[in-house]
């Protein structure tokens, strides 16, 4: 018990006490080098800038937010249909596959500005780039955990007559889960760095703007300590996302999967 | 031997089976074998011998290259069992629900499925267990699940594949009892792969010995020992002369 806690303790303490002293290792050089804000904020400056400006802040992040969420679900609804279609034809795997690799190798950068004149609407056009960079995690895994059911099992349901739909939902499926769990956690990071490169490239302006165009724009105008600011948002942003998705998987496998049990002594 | 004349249908026949894999390598030699109704048969030979091919051919898994199966049977789904070398058990899935599969896969329902499942729980002692996941569960009481799932359905043909060999001596000393008792209670026939001489003579009233690969039947002996039988005939003398026999019937067949 005792060591446990210890155990417990250490686990936290020692990676925060880690980034306490980078802090304040750059506090003290920003200080006594005299670096000039604008150049590189001490981190007390980018806390205080993040807490005046939070508020406007905080409008850009939803919108980032909700085309980084969009982005995710389309991925997962489209990204699992995919690879179930994937996993009953083999032929149509086959055929289609390439396409998918060659959509998740091409450089986001490089086809975003095409799809922000394709698509009229802004929302839809940063909501698809965000999505051609999330599904293909998706839909890789999922194909694969489709395919890795128990060879012996997949017999059993054969002998017992099994239709094709109850071998998918009672079989492949559950087989299927982790992997596929393990994609979105993957896509969430991704959807999110899709939002933000898209923003980037389409560098919207009025009132709908999200993260990575204030992040721009406070850059063109010199206002680093705000640049940081919506930086640190961006990357709390990330890691959440990634701890609730993480938070799920945990909660769906923890009964049964080896990778959710607790860690022999 | 019985006068064959006077012999019923068997329940199980096949006719020159034999197998081919598609790389070329000759599993099985034409096979042709007889089981009767409510027999306890041991398929005994060395590993790699095809016995597992065969047992996959007759469940109908696997196609035979030439020959053919013939059962006795209705037709319905669950008229076979099938027992796998692991436990081959859902993992997401706890014990009761791993049980319901075979019924669940027929359309029967939860609760129509429940006086059945909890029949055979009980009649492979895993009383008490029906909410715990396989992960939880030791490789003797996952190989019960697995049983029970097989039984579930009556099967009338029972199919094992070594179901045994991963487990420690102790375990499967019990859970051959523990068979035996279930085959004397539900009158199944019963088909039992092995590569172990002492496991097929406690089990079994008939033991098929095949050749290494290519398989094909070198000896089909009966083993005229009484049931019940329990852990006191493991020490008798007229078990080891059984076993003894049989060792030598293998050695000749292997060569």
């Amino acid at each position: 018990m005792n060591s446990r806690w210890r155990d417990r303790v250490g686990r936290v303490a020692a990676p925060v006490a880690i980034g306490l002293l980078m802090l304040l290792g750059w506090e003290v050089l920003v200080r006594v080098e005299e670096i000039p804000p604008y150049v590189l904020p001490g981190p007390l400056l980018v806390a205080r800038t993040l807490w005046t400006d939070g508020p406007s802040l905080l409008g850009s992040l939803w919108q980032t937010l909700r085309i980084t969420l969009s982005a995710l679900i389309a991925a997962i609804v489209l990204g699992g249909m995919l690879a179930i279609l994937f996993a009953q034809s083999r032929l149509l795997e086959r055929c289609l596959f390439p396409y998918a690799v060659i959509l998740q190798v091409t450089p986001i950068v490089s086809i975003a500005p095409l799809i922000i004149i394709w698509v009229n609407d802004t929302f839809l056009a940063l909501l698809v780039c965000a999505w051609i960079v999330a599904f293909f995690p998706i839909v890789a895994n999922t194909t694969l955990g489709l395919n890795s059911a128990d060879r012996n099992l997949v017999a059993l349901f054969r002998l017992y007559g099994a239709s094709p739909w109850q071998v998918l939902r009672l079989l492949r499926m559950p087989s299927a889960l982790p992997f596929f769990l393990a994609g979105v956690r993957i896509s969430g990071g991704l959807a999110l760095i899709g939002a933000v490169v898209a923003e980037f490239v389409a560098g919207t302006g009025g009132d709908e703007t999200g993260l990575a165009s204030r992040i721009l724009e406070a850059g063109y105008r010199l206002e680093i300590p705000r640049l940081f600011a919506a930086l640190l948002l961006l990357s709390l942003t990330g890691i959440a996302i990634f701890a609730v998705l993480s938070w799920i998987t945990h909660r769906l496998l923890a009964h049964w999967h080896e990778s959710a049990l607790p860690q022999d002594e | 031997m019985a006068d064959v004349a006077a012999e019923p249908a068997p329940l199980l026949a096949l006719h020159g089976v034999t197998k081919t894999f598609r790389n070329g390598t000759v599993a099985l030699r034409p096979i042709d074998l007889a089981v009767m109704t409510g027999g306890f048969v041991s398929l005994l030979g060395p590993s790699g011998c095809g016995k597992s091919t065969l047992l996959r051919i007759i469940a109908g898994l696997v196609p035979p290259s030439t020959g053919t199966v013939e059962r006795r049977g209705d037709g319905r789904t669950g008229e076979i069992g099938f027992v796998f070398q692991e436990p081959t058990l859902m993992p997401w899935a706890n014990v009761w629900d791993n049980i319901h599969l075979p019924l669940r896969l027929a359309g029967v329902g939860r609760g129509a499925a429940a006086a059945r499942i909890a029949d055979v729980i009980a009649a492979v002692g895993l009383g008490g267990f029906e909410r715990v996941y396989p992960r939880e569960l030791s490789g003797g009481m996952r190989m019960r699940v697995s049983i029970a799932r097989a039984i579930v359905t009556e099967p009338q043909l029972l199919l094992l594949d070594e179901p045994f060999a991963a487990l420690d001596e102790i375990t499967r000393f019990k859970l051959n009892e523990d068979l035996l008792r279930l085959w004397q209670l539900r009158r199944c026939t019963i088909l039992f792969v092995t590569h172990s001489v002492f496991e097929s003579v406690f089990l079994s009233n008939r033991i098929v010995i095949m050749t290494r690969r290519p398989g094909r039947v070198a000896g089909d002996l009966a083993v005229d020992l009484p049931y019940p039988r329990d852990e006191a005939l493991r020490t008798s003398v007229d078990y080891s002369e059984r076993c003894r026999d049989v060792s030598r019937r293998l050695a000749e067949a292997s060569q």
